[in-house]
């Protein structure tokens, strides 16, 4: 198997890419859900706690936030589980291409979909959420940074439950604990827009968060598909 | 070379030695946390700010240090299995998972035990106390992950795994907590250089801190046995230790 052509590693990233992205425009009901359960939490958020629009500004950044945490997390679910379902990933792991290039490219096809639409979709929200316009660069800025983040912790954990049952709790569980600090950050960079005070030091840490996941996350990830595809 | 190694971690040498070593750790736990309890209930000095409570130090600062000491040996138990494919590793890590959780539980608890009558409040969302709390997160998740797998080979190196990344990021959980803001008193004892504590209450928590150690090793031991032998319940040299 692992004599076939050898496309070298950039195209095999692009090759990977483009089909992941294919695939996912192909069936865009699962390309939305994670999106409408992002407007729906965010609505849930004004009719359970205030509708006062001063109280909801302080409430804004930390609801965007979990919001935003809760429906990434919805969809890496499905990272490596389709393709592990029907061997795709066998053959990909098979395809003489490190399993690293694989893992970094739907990584990065899940963010494309899942993370930088969400960041698309916060202007339209953080308005409902009365977060004034001039913290949007901000919010955006560090949404993006975060979802990346997030997409490469997930992969960690999607990896370590592809092949369970009841992976889906589990990798919420695994998950999340180790999404905190994004949180802090993510938050607090946003509140601190909304202030008015400097987001500087906050938005450098989630810099430097997403580069430490960009370099050490794809080795663990493929590290945990190897343990449960074998 | 490395042979001597292996048979150091072969399971039977292992089931053996914990279990020569499980009631010695025991007794010495029993002396140093009987010292520790009796001269830091009764003898030691009242503090001048907290009065008595403050003794609930002797507890509280043992299983909050144990907490993390045990996470610590977890990953590193996983990484030598896992590089080395030492089948013991995955036997101590899974023995240790559920005394660390324990520990950390033990940790919270009588943390707000302590803070009603310091802060007022059973709970608040303090750096230090949030960060206890997110590595009980963690050890949860490490425990429920290595059951989940219908091959236990495939649930202990996953947990392993899980593990070593969860060491990576304590010390960013950690920080990113104590940034967000931060109510708990700076550490005392940390600074062997020069505490900031009169050795009469010093001793006994050192004291403490040994006992609760010894302890640990104690129950690993115990723990580590029961594992060893149902991980190698189909091997001849159980059914020998067993007949025996």
């Amino acid at each position: 198997m692992s004599a076939g052509v050898d496309v070298g590693v950039w195209r095999a990233l692009g090759l990977v890419l483009e089909r992941e992205l294919l695939l996912s425009f192909r069936r865009p009901d699962q390309l939305l859900q994670p999106l409408v359960f992002f407007l729906i939490v965010t609505t849930l958020f004004p009719l359970g706690l205030s509708v006062q629009l001063s109280l909801l500004r302080e409430m804004a950044p930390g609801v965007l936030w979990v919001s935003a945490l809760l429906a990434s997390l919805l969809s890496l679910d499905s990272l490596f589980k389709s393709d592990a379902d029907d061997g795709t990933l066998e053959q990909l792991a098979l395809s003489g291409q490190g399993l690293v290039v694989i893992v970094v490219a739907k990584t990065l096809a899940h963010w494309l979909v899942s993370g930088a639409s969400l960041v698309l979709l916060a202007p339209l929200v953080g308005t409902a959420l009365a977060i004034p316009v001039g913290a949007f660069g901000t919010m955006l800025a560090s949404l993006a940074l975060g979802t990346l983040t997030l997409s490469w912790l997930g992969a960690i954990g999607a990896g370590l439950t592809v092949g369970l049952k009841r992976g889906n709790v589990i990798l919420s569980l695994i998950v999340l604990p180790l999404a905190m600090p994004l949180l802090i950050f993510g938050a607090g960079a946003t509140d601190r827009a909304i202030s008015g005070t400097s987001t500087g030091g906050a938005l450098y840490l989630l810099g430097a968060l997403c580069v430490l996941t960009c370099t050490l996350a794809p080795f663990a990830a493929s590290a945990a598909l190897r343990i449960t595809l074998e | 070379m490395w042979t001597w190694f292996y048979r150091l971690a072969s399971p039977p040498f292992v089931y053996r030695v914990a279990a020569a070593a499980s009631p010695w750790l025991l007794a010495a736990a029993a002396a140093a946390i009987g010292y520790g309890v009796i001269d830091g209930l009764a003898f030691a000095p009242r503090d001048y700010q907290q009065g008595d409570a403050f003794r609930i130090i002797y507890v509280h600062a043992p299983a909050a240090w144990l907490s993390l000491f045990s996470y610590t040996i977890m990953a590193v138990a996983g990484a030598i299995a896992l590089i080395w494919r030492i089948k013991v590793g995955y036997a101590v890590a899974a023995a240790t998972a559920p005394i660390g959780a324990s520990f950390t539980l033990l940790a919270l608890v009588t943390g707000s035990l302590w803070g009603r009558p310091m802060w007022g409040t059973y709970w608040a969302w303090d750096p230090r106390l949030t960060s206890e709390l997110i590595l009980l997160f963690l050890y949860v998740g490490v425990m429920s992950l290595r059951p989940a797998f219908e091959d236990p080979a495939r649930g202990d190196r996953a947990a392993a795994l899980l593990a070593i990344v969860g060491v990576v990021n304590v010390p960013i959980i950690h920080y990113s907590v104590q940034w967000w803001n931060s109510l708990h008193q700076g550490p005392t004892v940390a600074k062997l250089a020069k505490p900031e504590m009169p050795g009469s209450m010093l001793w006994p928590l050192l004291s403490m801190l040994l006992g609760f150690m010894l302890f640990y090793g104690a129950v690993l031991c115990i723990r580590l046995r029961a594992e060893v032998l149902n991980r190698e319940r189909l091997s001849a040299w159980v059914r020998e230790a067993v007949k025996s």
